[in-house]
C-alpha cells in the first residue's frame, strides 16, 4: 500500500504543478450524437493551430442545463431551443452537424433496402396497430415482397435521446393519431415494443430478434451492416438513407426564415430528401463576459466548417451546406458581444 | 444435513467462480487483443485514428487515488468513533443509520450533490470535484467495513492493553485496529473496486477529456467515462479501446488486491 | 492516567466524532439538493406520485410506482440468490478449503466486485441475455408458468431482458460485498470458541449455525446491508438489462424499470423543468426506500434479540 500512496502523492504533486504551465482548454458538452465528430474534429484542428477543444458527451438535457448555468464555453443540443426560450437565456443557436435517423428491420426473406414504408405505416407500426408483416398495409406497399406472417416486434430506445426526438417528432407531423397519443420528446411513454439502451442496444435487439423493427442513428446501422427500410418522403418518392438524401433534405429546408435556426430537418419536401433528419445545435451566450474565449470556440467552428466535410462523410456525417454557413457567421456577426457592446466575430 | 450443507457451500463457491470466468472470458475475448503497446503511450483518438488511452488512464489513476487517499482516514476515524466511541448518545446510531442510507445512494446522485454544492459554484467542471465525488463513495463503504471489524476484536485484547496503563486512543490504534486490519483493508478495497468503474458520478463532475491533462482543477479524462462513450459508439476502433480499458480496469484492482494482501501478510508475518 | 493522557483520548474521541458528524453533514446536504431539485415535482404531483404507474415525458405526467416497484423487485432477486451464496462461499472458505485455495479463492471472488458495472450492463445484454432467454427462459416458463400463483411470475415471451435477468445479474455483483464482509467476520471468530464446540461432537455445519453465525450476526447483518446498498442504488448495469419499461407487469420476464436506472437513462436527456424535477424526486424516494428498509431490519433484528433472550 505504501508506495502505491507515493506513487499517488507524486503524480498528485506533478498535477499541481502542471497548473501553472498549462493554459485552459475550450469545453463544451452537451448531445450524445455528434460527439464522434465533434472530436474528430477537436484532435485535427488542434494538429491544425495547437488549439485544444474539449468536447464531452453529456446529453442534450445535460448541454442545455451546463451552458444556462456557464459551466462551459459552450452547449450543444440534439433538441433545438424556440427561438422565445433562447432570448430568455439571452443565447443564440446554430446548427453543427447532420445526420438522418433510419428504420432497420430484421424479416426473413426481407433484403436489405427491399422494404418500403410510408410514414403513416410507421407510426401505425409503431402505434401496434399494424401487428404482422403481412398485414395487407404492408404489402400494398411492398408488392413481389415476400413477407412473412410472423409479428413485429417493435424495438425502441429506452434511454432519452435526440435519436428519439427526431423520430416521434417525425411520427407526430405524419400520423394525427401518434401525435395525439404518443406526441414527441426526447423520450415518450411507448404504447408497443421493448426498449433497448443506446443506439447500440436498439441495433442488437433488432439484429437479434426476428421480425423486429427498429430505429437508429445512420452510422450505426451502416457500422452494422444492417437491413434498412425505404422511406417514402413528402414529395412522394421512396428513398434511401444516405448522405445524399440528408443533404437534400437540409437543403430543401428554409434556414433563412427559421428563427434562431430553430428547424427541425424531418419530413422537408424536395424529391430526394429523407424524411428523418436532423442537425445538431451548439449553444452560446450572447453576451461573453471573456470574448477571448468565445473567439476560439467560434474559429474552431469556422474552420470545422470549411474543412471539416470530409471527416464528416467518413464518420457517415453530413456536413452544414455552404449556404446555411454564411448565415451561421451572420448570425454571429449580428448577435455576440464582448464587454462594452464589442463585436466578437468580424 | 451436515454433508449436504458442506456440498452446498462448495456449489456456492462453483457458482461464484461460474460467473467470474465467464464475464472475464468475455473481457479477454474482446479486450486482450485490443491492449496494445499504444493504449498505454497515446491519447484517446477520435474514430478512424489510431491511438490510445494514456490520458484517461492517468486520470483515472489520479482520481481513484485522491478518492482513496481522502476518504479512507475518514472512513476510518468515523468507523473507530462507531465501534469504540458509539455506545451512549445519539449520534452514534444515528450516523451508523444514515451510513447505511448512504451506502445505496445511486452513484448518480452523488454526482449531483457534488456538481450542485461545487461545480455550479466554481462554474467549471474539475478533477477536484470528481474526487469528491468518488471520495464520497468510499467513505460509507469503509465506516460500516470499520466498525464490523472492530465491534469482532473480543475486548479482552482492549482491557489487556488498557491494563498496561496504555491510553485509550493508543489501545485503538496499536491494538484494535491492528487486530482488525484485514478486514478493514477488504473495505479499503471493496471501495477501490467500487469507485474505479463509476461513471455517473464523474460524469457531471471531472466530465472527461479529449486530450491530455492533469491540471486538477480542469476536466481531466478518466477510463469509465471513456468506456461508456467509446462502447456506445457505431465505430469498431473506439469499441476495441472501451473494451481493452474494460480489461485494464479489472485487471489493475486484481492486481490492488493481490499486492495489497501480500504486503499485507509480509507484514503479518514479520510482526 | 496523567491529565495529559485524558487530554490526548479526548481530543482522539473528538476528532473521531467530527468525522461521524461529517457523514451526518454529507447526507443532509445530500437529502437538501434532491428536495430543491424536486420540488417543483413535489407539489404538482404530491404523493399521488408515489402511487401513479404514469410516466409521460410529452404531456409530463409522472408517477414513481414503476420504478419503485422494479428496484425493490430485483433487489429483493438479488439478496434472495446473492445471501445464500454468499455464505456458502464464506462458509467454504473459512471451514472446509484447503488453506492453500483459501487465498485465491477469495481473492477471485472479491475480483467480482471490480467489475466495472458498465461491463456487467453491456455482458448482461450482448452476452448473458441471449444465452438466458434460449435456453433458460423457456424453461422457467414451461416448467414453472403452469403452476398456480409462481405461474404468473413466469409469464409471457422470453425477451432475454427483463426485471429477472437484472435482478439475476445484481445477485452476481452483490456476491462479493456480501461473502468478504461474511469470510472476514468468521475467520475473527476466537477458535476457542468453535474448539470448545467441536469438542462436544458437533459437526462443521452445526459450529457454524450454532456458534459462528451467532457470534457474528452483527457483521453478517452489516455484509447483507453492504450489498443491499449496492443492490438499490447500482445504476449501469441494471440500465442495460431491465428493459426500462414504465409498464407494471406480473411476470418478472417482463421489461420494467428501476429507480436508478431510470435516473441514469433520462437525467442527461430531460428537456424541460417538470420532467428533470421528476426524476430528481425518484432519486429521493430511494433515500426513503432505504431508510424504510433500512428501518424494518432493524426492528427484525430486535424482535430475534429478544426472542433470543427468551430461549435462554
Amino acid at each position: 500500500m505504501g508506495s502505491r500512496i507515493i506513487s499517488v502523492a507524486a503524480l498528485l504533486a506533478g498535477a499541481t504543478m502542471a497548473t501553472a504551465t498549462f493554459a485552459a482548454d475550450m469545453t463544451g458538452a452537451g448531445a450524445t450524437f455528434p460527439y464522434p465528430i465533434y472530436a474528430k474534429w477537436a484532435d485535427a484542428y488542434k494538429k491544425a493551430t495547437g488549439n485544444g477543444l474539449n468536447y464531452q458527451s453529456i446529453g442534450s438535457g445535460g448541454g442545455i442545463k451546463q451552458i444556462r448555468s456557464k459551466t462551459v464555453d459552450f452547449g450543444a443540443s440534439d433538441k433545438p431551443l424556440k427561438a422565445e426560450d433562447l432570448e430568455k437565456d439571452g443565447m443564440i443557436q446554430f446548427p453543427a452537424i447532420m445526420g438522418g435517423v433510419v428504420p432497420v428491420v430484421k424479416v426473413p426473406g426481407v433484403a436489405p433496402g427491399q422494404l418500403k414504408l410510408s410514414g403513416p405505416l410507421l407510426a401505425d407500426i409503431f402505434l401496434g396497430k399494424v401487428k404482422k408483416w403481412n398485414d395487407p398495409a404492408i404489402a400494398d406497399m411492398n408488392p413481389g415482397v415476400a413477407l412473412p406472417a410472423s409479428a413485429i416486434t417493435v424495438v425502441h430506445r429506452s434511454d432519452g435521446s435526440g435519436t428519439t426526438f427526431l423520430f416521434t417528432n417525425y411520427l407526430s407531423k405524419v400520423s394525427g393519431e401518434w401525435k395525439s397519443k404518443v406526441g414527441e420528446n426526447t423520450s415518450v411513454s411507448w404504447p408497443a415494443g421493448i426498449g433497448g439502451k443506446g443506439n447500440e442496444g436498439v441495433a442488437a435487439q433488432v439484429q437479434r430478434l426476428k421480425g423486429s423493427i427498429g430505429y437508429v442513428e445512420y452510422a450505426y446501422a451502416k457500422q452494422n451492416k444492417m437491413a434498412y427500410a425505404l422511406l417514402k418522403n413528402r414529395a412522394g418518392s421512396f428513398v434511401e438513407p444516405s448522405e445524399k438524401t440528408f443533404q437534400a433534405a437540409a437543403a430543401n429546408a428554409d434556414w433563412k426564415h427559421a428563427a434562431g435556426f430553430y428547424e427541425i430537418l424531418t419530413d422537408e419536401p424536395g424529391a430526394e430528401s429523407w424524411p428523418i433528419t436532423g442537425a445538431s445545435f451548439i449553444l452560446m451566450h450572447k453576451a461573453q463576459a471573456d470574448p477571448a474565449k468565445a473567439i476560439e470556440v467560434l474559429k474552431f467552428f469556422d474552420w470545422s466548417f470549411a474543412h471539416g466535410d470530409k471527416m464528416a462523410s467518413e464518420l457517415d456525417y453530413v456536413a452544414i451546406p455552404p449556404s446555411v454557413v454564411g448565415l451561421i457567421k451572420e448570425s454571429w456577426k449580428a448577435n455576440l458581444r464582448g464587454p462594452g457592446g464589442a463585436m466578437i466575430w468580424k | 444435513m451436515n454433508r449436504f450443507n458442506l456440498f452446498m457451500s462448495l456449489v456456492a463457491t462453483a457458482f461464484g467462480l461460474f460467473w467470474l470466468a465467464w464475464i472475464l472470458w468475455t473481457l479477454f475475448d474482446a479486450g486482450l487483443a485490443a491492449v496494445r503497446p499504444e493504449v498505454f503511450t497515446q491519447m484517446t483518438p477520435p474514430p478512424g485514428n489510431s491511438g490510445g488511452l494514456l490520458n484517461a488512464i492517468v486520470g483515472s489513476l489520479i482520481m481513484a487515488g485522491g478518492a482513496t487517499l481522502l476518504g479512507t482516514p475518514i472512513g476510518i476515524l468515523a468507523g473507530v468513533y462507531l465501534a469504540e466511541f458509539g455506545r451512549r448518545g445519539w449520534l452514534a446510531p444515528t450516523t451508523r443509520f444514515i451510513n447505511d442510507i448512504l451506502l445505496s445512494a445511486p452513484s448518480i446522485v452523488i454526482g449531483l450533490f457534488v456538481y450542485e454544492a461545487y461545480v455550479f459554484h466554481v462554474k467549471h467542471f474539475s478533477a477536484i470535484a470528481g474526487i469528491l465525488a468518488l471520495a464520497l463513495i468510499v467513505i460509507p463503504v469503509v465506516i460500516r467495513t470499520t466498525e464490523n471489524m472492530l465491534k469482532l476484536v473480543p475486548d479482552s485484547l482492549r482491557e489487556a492493553a488498557a491494563a498496561l496503563g496504555a491510553p485509550q486512543w493508543k489501545i485503538i490504534v496499536m491494538v484494535t485496529l491492528r487486530a482488525a486490519r484485514a478486514g478493514v483493508l477488504t473495505g479499503i478495497l471493496l471501495a477501490v473496486a467500487r469507485i474505479s468503474g463509476e461513471t455517473a458520478p464523474l460524469l457531471f463532475t471531472a466530465l472527461n477529456n479529449q486530450f491530455w491533462s492533469v491540471n486538477l482543477d480542469a476536466p481531466m479524462a478518466n477510463l469509465p467515462v471513456v468506456i461508456f462513450q467509446f462502447a456506445m459508439s457505431p465505430y469498431e476502433d473506439w469499441q476495441r479501446l472501451a473494451w481493452a480499458g474494460a480489461l485494464l480496469i479489472t485487471l489493475s484492482v486484481l492486481a490492488l488486491n493481490i499486492f495489497a494482501r501480500v504486503i499485507f501478510r509480509n507484514r503479518t508475518a514479520s510482526v | 492516567m496523567g491529565n495529559r493522557l485524558r487530554r490526548q483520548d479526548a481530543a482522539f474521541r473528538f476528532v473521531t466524532q467530527g468525522f461521524a458528524f461529517l457523514v451526518l453533514l454529507v447526507l443532509a446536504g445530500i437529502i437538501l439538493t434532491l428536495i430543491a431539485g424536486s420540488w417543483q415535482s413535489i407539489t404538482r404531483f404530491g404523493a399521488g406520485f408515489l402511487i401513479s404507474s404514469e410516466w409521460n415525458p410529452v404531456t409530463e405526467e409522472f408517477g414513481a410506482l414503476v420504478p419503485i416497484v422494479g428496484t425493490l423487485v430485483t433487489s429483493a432477486i438479488a439478496l434472495l440468490i446473492g445471501v445464500p451464496v454468499s455464505f456458502g462461499i464464506a462458509l467454504f472458505l473459512t471451514e472446509l478449503s484447503p488453506v492453500w485455495l483459501r487465498r485465491p479463492i477469495g481473492t477471485a471472488i472479491e475480483l467480482l466486485a471490480a467489475i466495472p458495472s458498465i461491463i456487467y450492463g453491456m455482458w448482461g445484454l450482448f452476452v448473458f441475455a441471449p444465452l438466458f432467454a434460449d435456453h433458460v427462459q423457456p424453461l422457467l416458463i414451461d416448467v414453472l408458468g403452469p403452476i398456480p400463483l409462481i405461474g404468473v411470475l413466469f409469464e409471457g415471451p422470453p425477451m432475454g431482458i427483463g426485471v429477472l435477468t437484472a435482478g439475476i445479474i445484481l445477485a452476481v455483483m452483490v456476491i462479493p460485498f456480501i461473502s468478504a464482509v461474511m469470510r472476514d467476520v468468521f475467520e475473527i471468530v476466537p477458535a476457542v470458541i468453535k474448539e470448545s464446540a467441536y469438542g462436544v461432537g458437533a459437526t462443521t455445519w452445526e459450529v457454524v449455525w450454532n456458534v459462528v453465525l451467532p457470534y457474528t450476526k452483527v457483521g453478517v447483518i452489516g455484509g447483507i446491508m453492504l450489498g443491499l446498498g449496492r443492490a438499490l442504488g447500482e445504476t449501469m448495469a441494471v440500465t442495460f438489462v431491465i428493459g426500462n419499461a414504465h409498464r407494471l407487469s406480473s411476470s418478472l420476464l417482463a421489461p420494467g424499470n428501476s429507480i436508478a436506472s431510470a435516473l441514469a437513462n433520462e437525467f442527461t436527456e430531460a428537456v424541460g423543468e417538470l420532467y428533470f424535477s421528476a426524476l430528481i424526486e425518484l432519486g429521493l424516494i430511494l433515500f426513503v426506500i432505504t431508510f424504510i428498509v433500512l428501518s424494518l431490519s432493524k426492528l427484525l433484528l430486535l424482535r430475534l434479540a429478544r426472542r433470543e433472550g427468551k430461549q435462554t
